[in-house]
């Protein structure tokens, strides 16, 4: 029976490459987890997607799917793509991975790219973003501008990339005020407005004058504009129009470099597996503008942070740092490894609660 | 003057025609809206309802996709219409799909990486003694304390899903996951795999169970006498107690068949299709199922049809979105229309219009 499904896929594959060689143009796809409007991590996967239809034009034939849940139905929704002969298909969310693997296993000729995961084949490539860098600017203006010293964090899940950001916002918070302390909330979902909403309020509510969220929707903006002096951060987009408060600043994704890099390198049949994890230095995190809100001092020492980040002088996890029960984790001047903070399931010193388990 | 007149007998022939007629409804309505969207109605109709059937290039994947699509539907739907015919409405099939998944999953990843043949149906017992186990909770409330089933059931749903959310990035995640939430991935392990029985037709276990679950549902509702106090008590339960029925034992049973067979659906879905046991591996199918149920008549033939036609309106918006660009939220409402105009059209089997000055 392994055989046969073997040759039946192999049968469905040469249907597929023939129908890309019947055409000139490149087609990219790409697989949202959330809705292109969510003003968010989609919208701003979706903004790369159009950045590469402007720059390579007539050349390229770009489709997406939006709203694709993890699981059973991705990996059909990422068949269904390649058989329509897309030639890369970009899935743009952690529990995409399995899937991926799996259709790109049946589509050798057919380039994956999938975001945040760590599995790859010679047609599955990674990419990710350093969002921890730009966590560690966030909490050191929130450590700076909290009068109340509470910090609301709306978490997602429970992955790495998430605990990352906590324990960098946290670092940098407790750096410049040591008396901060972070309250984290679970909101096990990517977007879910309603649920981001409720949160936020519930941590204002218990006295946090700082929101940061690892959530896509803007509702937490809205929540914290409601409460007045609250302040909050973009999260993936900008969300300027939250500005001047109570968003301060933003972390925003930018993938059209990459999304444009990779499709023409398809373009040219000179793509390769690659595992990328880009940061400030590179583009693809972007610090939004830092409004008026913010002091003169405490934007000038975050640009700075930022600077130096980019510039590659300053490792936001450098030593010393203990783990949350206290055993050393890096020592003076040691900084993390890439394995280290891929892997990132422990809190650091100073946290309280436990990563959910 | 237009006036609706109750029917003394709800009409065999409307029963019939609604759902056709909910269908044809939903086609003209869902045209207008993806013509004010912009995009061609016809071709978007069609992309829905014929392409995935007949369209030569997906066709040929998509076909088998819509038995693995409608198998738990199906298979939770029939085991729900057991109760709604009873007048016992347990909303938490979602509930007990989740539980069912985690209980077979939980039970051989205890055993990993067993390769023993009894593995499996060991894990298919499991998976729904795991679903009934969480229907009975609902169950025993209300035969012991009288308390609401549509409640207990629905909000023991979030109870499963925080308990899922917990076990996925705690006690079942994979050791091998670099501490990422997730089981293991079941399709790479042979003996706990629900694999397809024959190579790309789609039909795997839960489609099996669920055509079984459709025949057994059959002859309950026509030859047994169960079936006969099932829906003698949701007809007429001041009936059904002179008769002798003993209404706790009805909700015992109807309560636990259906978790039962969520359960399965579950653990067939987590082993097969979905692979792993995830933060968010279950796509709703509990409640898209009560819309099958209600779709189909609560007649496990019909369910068999509507579970069908779920399928296609599921893997037809897909393929809509993909060629033609629509929203993601137009085929929601598509979908959402189905059930609207179902229900609207109901009317009809119950009561006729009468022109002119009625007697009221």
């Amino acid at each position: 029976m392994k055989r046969r499904t073997l040759l039946a896929s192999a049968a469905a594959l040469s249907l597929a490459a023939g129908s890309a060689f019947a055409q000139d143009k490149v087609k990219a796809g790409f697989i949202y987890v959330g809705p292109v409007g969510d003003g968010g991590w989609t919208y701003e996967h979706d903004q790369g997607r159009k950045a590469v239809e402007a720059e390579l034009g007539d050349a390229v034939e770009t489709v997406y799917q939006e709203s694709v849940p993890e699981g059973a139905d991705a990996e059909r929704a990422i068949t269904q793509m390649a058989l329509s002969g897309a030639d890369i298909i970009f899935t743009t969310s952690f529990g995409y991975m399995d899937p991926t693997m799996n259709v790109a296993a049946k589509f050798p000729d057919v380039k994956f790219e999938h975001a945040t995961g760590f599995k790859r084949a010679d047609n599955v490539s990674v990419y990710s973003a350093r969002f921890y860098e730009g966590r560690a600017i966030q909490g050191h203006i929130a450590g700076k501008m909290t009068k109340t010293n509470k910090v609301g964090y709306i978490a997602s899940f429970p992955i790495p990339e998430v605990i990352r950001g906590i324990n960098s916002a946290y670092l940098h918070a407790k750096k410049v005020n040591p008396d901060v302390e972070f309250s984290i909330v679970w909101a096990y979902t990517w977007f879910d407005p309603a649920k981001e909403a409720d949160a936020a309020r519930a941590l204002i509510d218990n006295g946090a004058d700082v929101i940061l969220q690892h959530t896509d929707s803007t509702a937490p903006q809205a929540a914290a504009q409601e409460a007045g002096n609250v302040i909050t951060f973009g999260q993936a987009s900008d969300m300027a129009e939250f500005g001047p408060v109570p968003r301060v600043s933003s972390i925003i994704d930018n993938w059209a470099p990459y999304y444009i890099d990779r499709v023409k390198a398809v373009m040219d049949g000179t793509w390769e597996s690659t595992d990328t994890w880009d940061g400030i230095s590179t583009g693809m995190v972007g610090i939004g503008e830092i409004s008026s809100a913010v002091p003169a001092d405490v934007k000038a020492e975050a640009l700075a942070l930022k600077d130096a980040i980019a510039a590659g002088e300053y490792h936001p996890f450098t030593g010393p740092i203990n783990k949350q029960d206290g055993t050393p984790w890096l020592a003076e001047g040691e900084t993390a490894s890439d394995g280290d903070l891929l892997g990132m399931n422990f809190y650091i010193e100073g946290l309280t609660g436990d990563v959910p388990n | 003057m237009i006036h609706l007149e109750k029917r003394p007998q709800p009409s065999q022939v409307w029963t019939v025609i609604t759902p056709v007629l909910a269908v044809i409804l939903t086609m003209i309505v869902g045209g207008m809206m993806f013509a004010a969207l912009g995009k061609p109605p016809l071709e978007a109709i069609r992309t829905i309802f014929w392409d995935p059937l007949f369209h030569p290039q997906f066709a040929g994947y998509s076909r088998p996709q819509l038995l693995v699509k409608a198998g738990p539907l199906i298979l939770i739907a029939i085991g729900l219409s057991v109760g709604f015919r009873a007048g016992i409405w347990n909303i938490g099939a979602e509930g007990q799909y989740i539980m069912g998944a985690i209980c077979g999953a939980g039970a051989s990843l205890a055993l990993y990486p067993s390769d023993s043949i009894l593995l499996f149906p060991m894990m298919v017992i499991a998976g729904a003694l795991g679903g009934w186990a969480w229907s009975m909770i609902p169950a025993i409330l209300k035969t012991k304390f009288g308390t609401n089933e549509i409640l207990v059931s629905l909000m023991l749903v979030y109870v499963a899903e925080s308990i899922l959310a917990s076990v996925s990035s705690g006690l079942l995640r994979n050791p091998d996951g670099m501490g990422f939430p997730g089981s293991r991935n079941f399709q790479q392990w042979d003996a706990a795999a629900n694999k397809e029985l024959i190579a790309n037709t789609g039909m795997h276990w839960g489609v099996v169970f669920a055509l079984i679950a459709v025949i057994a549902a059959y002859v309950l509702f026509a030859r047994h006498i169960r079936g006969f106090q099932i829906r003698l008590s949701g007809e007429a339960p001041r009936a059904a107690r002179f008769a002798g029925v003993n209404p706790n034992r009805i909700v015992i049973f109807c309560l636990g068949t259906a978790g039962a067979l969520a359960g399965l659906a579950g653990l067939f879905e987590v082993t097969g299709p979905a692979g792993q046991i995830s933060i968010d591996f279950n796509s709703g199918y509990g409640f898209t199922a009560i819309i099958v149920a209600f779709l189909g008549r609560l007649h496990p033939v019909g369910i068999l049809l509507a579970g069908l036609l779920m399928a296609l309106t599921y893997i037809g918006g897909e393929l809509a979105q993909l060629m033609l660009g629509v929203p993601g939220a137009s085929i929601q409402l598509f979908q959402g229309m189905l059930l609207f105009f179902l229900l609207a059209t109901d009317v009809f089997t119950n009561y006729r219009i009468r022109f002119g000055q009625g007697a009221a």
